[in-house]
């Protein structure tokens, strides 16, 4: 019997998988590739809690809502910067996170 | 869904999510990226949540990867080299994780409710959808609106970016 | 009528001062005019006074309840006498400035401020409480700046004003602390009330001395007692007739009247009186070895009257205040007329004032020299004179309580003859020390009038009958031989020293620097004022360059420079570093908000 603890313990392990990638990884698309990762974990422990809180007979689909706009949101983020990244790449002719420091003092 | 199935999917997941942080090359990382999200919307389906996972299968793993794909292309990026690691930054990173972790177990032990078994739900007339429908149709009407503006918006936001230059 | 008398003494001559100030300042004539009517009509009111009964007035000026503030009057003996003095002195002084200021511009303002000064002085001998007799000496010392330096445009006479007026301060305050102690052990400041329950209230005998000691600075600030007697020889610098009338007659005079107005207090302090004594024994000794090196006419009368002031302070020290008292009334009569004698000789040798410069004026000035005359032995204390008398009356009381006090007076007295016939035998006899000396004539009767007017009182008011008709005197079982016979000696041993030593002589033949220059008590005070604002400068200085400019200021801004040097490093542009310190403070967060609280 899979509890709700279950999922979000596992939600929760793939938000550090996923900030962990964001910490340490060097190359600015799996950075985003990570991001991401980060982004759906929060998904599935919103749909575990939508699941659980039973109302009426039917799972409060507030929370799938959500998780609905979610997506889309994310989608449109990762369009918005990848196109930064092919613009940043067209500048700088480099995706390594280390080389884009122009803004340190 | 039976506990089995459900720690298959979980495993799954998860280890595919630490191929992706931890492969070097770029192409490898998107495609475990891509088995990772269909795990992920096994488990959606597990929750009775059809329709989301429908969802996170044709948006995430059909356009969102695919566009990755597309710029790992168009960039003709190479894998990542290799370059002397920073230790300390490194072991902070660690560090951190190691300590969201520890807080994340610690929650979850505290959380009474959590331990609650699944409750019943009567497989309603309608499939989840209508009611999801309903529900945004009925109650959610504004942000909807706010969403496509954002995405018109977010379109026009990367045409103007991927321009060569701006003459 | 009666009872609106104290009233018209008091106010019109700040009623003439208003006007002169306001309106008539630029018809000089007019101004001059208007003031000796104003003191006219405040010593006829005076006679109306004087022959009326006993009796005290006030209206309320201040009254918050828990604090009043009266301002009234108290006609009784004592400012019976005192307003005669002070509006008869200087009503004649009045019109004698009337000839002495004729070609002066500052005229009006001359007499505005005289008029000023007349209204102050009438305050304070009016005066029925602690707090308006205060007011009233304020005033007066301001009266008295304005009026020494009246030529303000000569550094010295400026000088001399800022001096008076900051010595007077001196003193003020210590009076200040007086009031304020006796009030607050009595609750009352009214004169008639504070003199019966003075002495009943059974205050710790310390308490007493200290309160009639503060009491006392006042006097001393005010009537130049050592160690703040340094502004009355610099106040010289005013116009003679304001010499006369304010540091002769009335002003340092108001000192003693105080002295007189409270000795209820002092009753119960033998420790004050015992000050009082060795302050007024000190200042008259010292003053009358001052004035025997002296060359400046002006200033060997100023010290004069810094010493027969000292005179009247010992006698109100030994217990006797109507003794001070007698020697007052008789002190303001021929001071005031040695003053304007001095200012006739100075007009006559167009503003000459070093006696060596004078001699040969017996034909020359005859009013004047036989006047002079007249002042000077009252002074000295020749028998049948005013001055005879009333120094007679201090001598006397004080063989009979304290001898030692009695010698150091003998020996004052004995400078006192001394320095006078000098002065009169280098400025009158003699012949002529001057070219302005050999062409000196007669004063205009406009001035020597006031002069015959003064003589006459100097020369017969010291007589029992006469005297004992405006104030109470001092009583005596018999007749003092002793005291008499040594004052006589003294004055005739005094006289032939200086008439000898200094007859038919072109110049000093003595000097002694130490008296001429004043035991050098002046040049210690502004080496010690120097020293205060040095030491008080470096102070300033250091709170402002280190703690100020350093610590607070370069302070302030260090601190902030090295806050903004230190949070530099955060700013490394490093966007994994950003995400580092992001999850950081997410999981402290965490951690606080679910696990600490």
């Amino acid at each position: 019997m899979v509890t709700l603890n279950d999922y979000l313990i596992v939600s929760g392990l793939l938000f550090a998988i996923g900030f962990a990638g964001v910490l340490l990884r060097r190359n600015l698309i799996a950075i985003f590739m990570a991001l991401e990762l980060m982004l759906n974990a929060a998904n599935l422990s919103l749909i575990g809690f939508s699941r659980f809180n039973v109302q009426n007979g039917l799972p409060d689909y507030n929370a799938q809502i959500l998780v609905f706009f979610i997506v889309t949101v994310a989608a449109a983020e990762v369009a918005v910067g990848l196109a930064i990244i092919v613009a940043l790449y067209r500048a700088r002719h480099t995706t390594h996170v280390e080389d884009l420091n122009s803004l340190k003092f | 869904m039976a506990p089995p199935l459900f720690w298959t999917f979980a495993a799954i997941m998860l280890l595919f999510g630490l191929m992706v942080i931890i492969s070097r090359n770029l192409v490898t990382s998107a495609l475990s990226l891509v088995v990772c999200f269909m795990a992920l919307a096994a488990l959606y389906v597990s929750l009775d949540a059809f329709f989301i996972g429908v969802i996170q299968i044709l948006v995430y793993a059909g356009a969102v990867m695919v566009l990755f794909l597309f710029i790992i292309m168009l960039l003709d990026l190479k894998a990542e080299e290799r370059r002397r690691l920073n230790l300390p930054a490194f072991f902070g990173g660690i560090v951190v994780i190691a300590l969201f972790v520890k807080v994340l177990f610690d929650v979850s032990y505290g959380f009474q409710d959590g331990s609650a078994s699944l409750p019943a739900i009567q497989h309603g007339q309608q499939p989840d959808v209508w009611y999801i429908g309903l529900t945004i149709f009925q109650q959610y009407k504004l942000q909807l609106q706010i969403i496509g503006t954002l995405i018109v918006v977010a379109t026009i936001g990367v045409v103007v970016l991927s321009k060569r230059e701006l003459k | 009528m009666n009872d609106s008398a104290p009233w018209i003494i008091l106010f019109s001559p700040l009623i003439a001062a208003a006007l002169i100030t306001v309106v008539t300042q630029p018809f000089r004539k007019t101004s001059s005019y208007l003031s000796v009517a104003a003191v006219a009509i405040s010593f006829l009111a005076s006679l109306t006074v004087f022959a009326g009964p006993h009796r005290e007035g006030s209206i309320n000026w201040i009254d918050l309840g828990v604090f009043q503030v009266r301002l009234g009057y108290l006609i009784d003996e004592l400012s019976k006498m005192m307003l005669l003095v002070v509006t008869g002195v200087g009503l004649l002084i009045h019109i004698y400035s009337i000839g002495y200021m004729k070609d002066e511009r500052g005229r009006s303002r001359y007499f505005a401020a005289l008029s000023l000064f007349m209204f102050s002085m009438l305050g304070i001998v009016l005066a029925n409480n602690f707090i308006m007799m205060f007011i009233f000496w304020e005033l007066v010392g301001v009266s008295s700046y304005i009026l020494i330096s009246h030529w303000f445009t000569l550094a010295s006479a400026a000088d001399a004003g800022n001096k008076a007026f900051i010595v007077n301060r001196l003193g003020d305050f210590g009076f200040m602390i007086g009031i304020l102690m006796v009030w607050s052990a009595s609750g009352t400041v009214m004169f008639e009330e504070l003199g019966p329950k003075w002495s009943t209230l059974g205050l710790n005998p310390i308490y007493i001395n200290a309160a009639a000691i503060f009491i006392f600075c006042g006097a001393v600030g005010k009537s130049a007692q050592f160690p703040l007697h340094v502004w009355l020889p610099d106040a010289m610098e005013g116009p003679t007739p304001v010499s006369a009338l304010i540091h002769a007659a009335t002003m340092v005079a108001a000192g003693v009247f105080m002295l007189a107005r409270v000795f209820f207090l002092f009753e119960p302090a033998p420790v004050a009186l015992g000050v009082v004594l060795w302050i007024g024994l000190i200042t008259s000794l010292l003053a009358a070895l001052m004035a025997t090196q002296q060359d400046d006419i002006k200033r060997i009368l100023a010290y004069s009257t810094l010493s027969q002031l000292g005179l009247m302070v010992a006698a109100v020290g030994l217990g006797v205040p109507e003794a001070a008292l007698l020697h007052l009334f008789t002190h303001a009569f021929f001071k005031a007329l040695l003053f304007l004698g001095a200012g006739s000789v100075i007009i006559s040798l167009h503003h000459e004032q070093n006696i060596w410069q004078m001699g040969g004026l017996q034909r020359k000035m005859p009013v004047t020299f036989w006047t002079f005359l007249i002042g000077a032995l009252a002074l000295a204390g020749c028998p049948p004179f005013a001055g005879f008398w009333s120094k007679d009356g201090i001598v006397a009381s004080a063989f009979d309580h304290n001898i030692a006090a009695a010698l150091v007076i003998e020996l004052a007295s004995f400078f006192t003859a001394y320095y006078m016939a000098r002065l009169f035998v280098v400025a009158f006899l003699g012949a002529h020390r001057s070219e302005a000396a050999s062409h000196a004539k007669e004063s205009p009767p406009v001035m020597t009038i006031p002069l015959v007017l003064l003589a006459i009182p100097a020369a017969i008011i010291g007589f029992p009958p006469l005297s004992t008709f405006f104030l109470q005197v001092p009583e005596r079982e018999g007749v003092p031989t002793l005291a008499i016979l040594v004052s006589l000696v003294v004055f005739l041993a005094g006289t032939f020293f200086g008439f000898t030593l200094y007859r038919e002589k072109s110049k000093d033949p003595i000097l002694i620097p130490l008296f001429a220059n004043r035991f050098y008590i002046d040049q210690f005070y502004s080496a010690l004022v120097k020293w205060t604002q040095d030491l008080f400068a470096q102070i300033a200085g250091f709170v402002d360059r280190w703690i100020i400019d350093g610590g607070i200021v370069r302070g302030l801004g260090g601190v902030t420079w090295s806050c903004g040097f230190a949070l530099r490093f955060l700013q490394i542009g490093n966007l994994q570093a950003y995400a580092f310190l992001f999850g950081l403070g997410v999981v402290v967060l965490l951690y606080l908000i679910l696990f600490a609280s």
